[in-house]
């Protein structure tokens, strides 16, 4: 934030609007941001007057005050600051945009790559699209074109003639399998790796890393990464040093390159707007770089800028009104799917899930859900949408469980359901190797006990 | 010490998985004095299969028809596996004298002895394995000449699908069908499991009235296959009974551990194996050892503090890997957790596993474990035995990988057997 004034007010404003109209998305825990033994004493210091300067309330706290308000924080506490701050249900977010475009008549083609574009007169005429399951081709034709492919942004710009120079930033991330602390904690010192813990639902995240990379083929977390975030962030909450973690994950943000390129870091995370009439196409824009916090305000800007040019004068108004919570985004939230059983009182709704406790009816709704948006249910796509395979068994034993329901359910025939369980393990995998001692790596012994050892599922 | 706590024997051996329970009865059979210590748990997670040898070399994915003559390879191909130091007649004896017990205790097996037999899972799978409960042969047979058949599954039994194992077996055994059925009086019932069907099925009653649900839908088929709920303690009455009720020999699936078959498996050891004479003291974990300066180790025995003492001449280590706890694994190293005997192992974490978890050439850590001496015994940091004896024996040895190279069983009661046999030799 000391760097980035710029994105920490865009940031501020913006929670308060999402608080608003997606609160079912957000829990609004809190923050600290805390110093410790070795830490920078005057950036602590300097901490407050940023704050003000960039219209952020703050809250001096005593070390002894923030230790009860936090108790997992270190005894090694020198300086703590209490502020705004809330955790986001990413899954349930997306989910829930999603399916208000679709209420509001958009089309959703999923596994869907842009594989060109045909340009004529200073416009894009038509899109080409082809479904990667399938391998069938479509052509869209569209007034205007808005490229939001997030780190894919300078690929897709690039295949109607137009270089925007990205820079890719990889960063990885650790889940608990217990939440840790009630707010949000942040390390106060300069940007660096395993500066936050993040409590989301019953589980905690702690990140980031932020690594320069060239190519977005193969991005998964590594064991260099998690060791380094769990050191860096135990020294703000040592527990984290045996703490047993469920998974790990890694993503990229795309940077828009200034030329002063330093860290990652330095580079500012507000996000670009960048209108392609300069570059010769009047109906293309990319919005990219930015982060979840101001999707949607990235969003407002490019809706803006589409609708000028096509003369609607209408506001935006998902500033104002509330995002519908959909039916089929509510089973991201770790601990609703048991509450909802327990409340709904029939145990003939067997769980298949039993980790999460989700139920058949849950999986039913999501099969449903996804035909609808045009897509097939797979383990993954279950996944996603739901809190299977997130749990302690890592997708071992539901993901068997959910197979063998899904053939009774007609919704997979022949080798169908062990190609998709051997990709869906695979899939899980990623997330679990970089973290596997302890308890999680007797976890993936049992696992592989019984999807190789019995099951061979390897051969 | 030699209070009243304390109790003498012959031979210790840590650990109650396969390769413990055999173990012991391998001791018990040569007339030590045993005493078997561990919680009895991961026995449950058993398939109850025995794997003898079922594919060599991994990365080439070769399954052997002919266990035997796949060891052969094996040992010549990779000089360190367990099994190069044994001899082929004591992996054979060490089979006769298990599966002996095992039919003595009720749960007799079935096996082809020159050859593997394929078994199908769950999943709808085929597996290659070596010796099958009793209450599975019908299916190895019918299988072989793909012969019309009924697969029934359970309403309320999750996991298992009879539609899912014909739909993916379609192409090998083309003549399957399925049914569902409600297990008798349980049409109440929401969930099911097949531990509790078991139980219902040692009742003769019982079986007659899965009989008059099963048999309507028996019609052509000339084998019936269901998850493996044939009784828990009878199943050759159970598989008689229903063969014949239904007019067409039966079999099981064993199900997702932990499954029936796992359960057979330990409560047959846990109640012959104390007539055998072995003292099984199954709730208590090994606190602290050292050996004492009469030539006794000296076993501190408790859950969270001392309760007992033993005294063993010999001690068989067979404590398993991260499951069974014999290995732990924190961030950096993989210790050996009952006498911290050097662990042979990847140099660090980023080498333990490979990028994709179904990677056919197996993960390295699972080659991770004790280096041993002929006898069986583990080596200290020196290359030496680290005592006279101290052996190991299961899934804790070095350069083995039992679940990619479907051997566990077979690991588990060689080297059992042969861990025994050094005792015997060594104490004359």
């Amino acid at each position: 934030m000391a760097s980035d004034p710029e994105t920490a007010k865009e940031c501020r404003e913006e929670g308060e609007i999402l608080k608003r109209v997606a609160s079912n998305c957000i829990e609004n825990t809190g923050g600290l941001f805390v110093a410790v033994e070795g830490d920078d004493e005057k950036y602590a210091a300097d901490f407050p007057d940023l704050c003000s300067r960039c219209g952020i309330p703050v809250r001096e706290l005593d070390p002894k005050e923030a230790r009860e308000l936090e108790p997992t924080l270190s005894p090694k506490v020198i300086a703590a600051y209490e502020v705004e701050d809330a955790s986001i249900d990413p899954f349930m977010l997306s989910i829930a945009n999603i399916d208000q475009a679709l209420s509001l008549g958009c089309f959703l083609l999923c596994h869907t790559r842009v594989v060109g574009f045909e340009c004529r007169d200073r416009r894009i005429r038509t899109v080409h699209l082809k479904n990667t399951k399938t391998g069938e081709d479509i052509i869209v034709e569209a007034e205007q074109v808005v490229n939001a492919t997030g780190a894919w942004a300078g690929e897709v710009a690039a295949l109607a003639g137009i270089s925007i120079d990205l820079l890719y930033s990889k960063g990885s991330l650790l889940i608990t399998d217990n939440r840790i602390a009630t707010r949000v904690v942040n390390r106060l010192r300069p940007s660096s790796d395993g500066d936050i813990l993040v409590p989301g639902g019953t589980v905690s995240l702690l990140g980031t890393t932020s690594i320069r990379i060239d190519s977005l083929d193969d991005i998964r977390p590594t064991i260099e990464e998690m060791d380094n975030i769990i050191d860096q962030c135990a020294a703000a909450t040592p527990v984290l040093k045996k703490t047993r973690y469920i998974r790990a994950y890694s993503g990229v943000r795309p940077l828009v390159a200034s030329k002063s390129a330093g860290d990652d870091r330095s580079v500012s995370r507000s996000f670009s707007l960048l209108d392609h009439v300069r570059d010769g196409l009047e109906n293309f824009v990319t919005i990219t770089g930015g982060k979840l916090s101001t999707y949607r305000y990235m969003a407002e800007k490019t809706a803006d800028l589409v609708c000028t040019r096509m003369g609607v004068s209408k506001p935006c108004v998902t500033r104002t009104e509330p995002l519908p919570s959909s039916e089929t985004s509510r089973w991201t939230e770790p601990g609703l799917a048991p509450k909802e059983w327990i409340k709904k009182g029939e145990p003939e709704d067997l769980i298949l899930c039993e980790c999460e406790m989700v139920p058949r009816s849950v999986v039913d709704g999501i099969v449903t859900s996804i035909r609808e948006q045009g897509g097939r249910a797979d383990l993954k796509t279950i996944g996603l949408r739901s809190r299977i395979g997130k749990g302690t068994c890592q997708g071992a034993f539901c993901g068997v469980r959910i197979t063998s329901y899904m053939y009774d359910e007609g919704e997979l025939h022949a080798g169908e359901g062990l190609s998709d369980l051997r990709r869906f393990l695979n899939e899980r995998w990623k997330g679990i190797r970089p973290i596997l001692w302890d308890g999680s790596l007797i976890q993936e012994e049992l696992q592989e006990a019984m999807h190789c050892g019995l099951f061979g599922l390897e051969l | 010490m030699s209070d009243s706590n304390t109790i003498k024997f012959d031979v210790c051996i840590i650990g109650t998985g396969m390769a413990g329970m055999a173990s012991a009865l391998f001791a018990a059979n040569r007339g030590l004095s045993t005493v078997q210590v561990g919680s009895t748990g991961e026995i449950m997670f058993a398939s109850g299969f025995l794997d003898l040898l079922g594919v060599h070399p991994i990365e080439e994915k070769r399954s052997w028809d002919n266990p035997w003559e796949g060891i052969g390879e094996l040992c010549k191909d990779i000089p360190d596996h367990p099994y190069a130091r044994i001899e082929e007649q004591d992996v054979r004896a060490a089979f006769d004298e298990f599966l002996s017990f095992l039919q003595d205790a009720g749960l007799p097996y079935k096996r082809r002895n020159e050859r593997n037999c394929l078994v199908i899972t769950s999943l709808g799978t085929l597996k290659n394995t070596y010796c099958v409960p009793q209450t599975v042969w019908n299916g190895v047979e019918a299988l072989e000449t793909k012969k019309p058949c009924l697969l029934v599954d359970i309403r309320g039994f999750k996991g298992f699908s009879a539609r899912q194992i014909a739909a993916a077996l379609q192409g090998v055994w083309p003549d399957l069908r399925t049914a569902r059925i409600f297990f008798p009086e349980t049409e109440h019932m929401s969930e099911v499991y097949t531990e509790q069907m078991a139980r219902a099925l040692d009742s003769p009653q019982k079986r007659e009235k899965l009989i008059a649900v099963v048999k309507p839908y028996v019609k052509d088929a000339q084998a019936v296959g269901m998850p493996a709920i044939f009784g828990m303690s009878r199943t050759s009455e159970v598989i008689a009974d229903l063969s014949e009720g239904f007019g067409a020999p039966v079999f099981e699936i064993p199900t997702m551990p932990p499954s029936v078959s796992g359960v057979r498996l330990k409560e047959a050891f846990e109640e012959r194996i104390p007539d055998k004479g072995v003292r099984l003291l199954s709730q208590g974990q090994v606190l602290s050892v050292h050996h004492g300066t009469d030539d006794y180790f000296v076993l501190d025995m408790g859950q969270e503090t001392k309760e007992r003492t033993i005294k063993a001449r010999g001690i068989i280590l067979a404590s398993g890997r991260f499951l069974g706890k014999g290995l732990h694994a924190d961030r950096k190293h993989i210790r050996e957790t009952i006498f911290d005997l050097p662990v042979t192992q990847p140099p660090d974490r980023t080498l333990w596993h490979r990028k994709d978890f179904l990677d056919s050439r197996g993960h390295p850590i699972n080659r991770a474990g004790l280096e041993i001496d002929d006898s069986f015994r583990p080596l200290d940091s020196t290359g030496h035995p680290a005592f006279k004896l101290l052996f190991a024996a299961g899934s804790i040895l070095a350069h083995q990988d039992w679940m990619r190279m479907k051997c566990g069983s077979g690991l588990a009661l060689a080297t059992g057997f042969a861990a025994v046999q050094s005792f015997v030799s060594l104490c004359k």
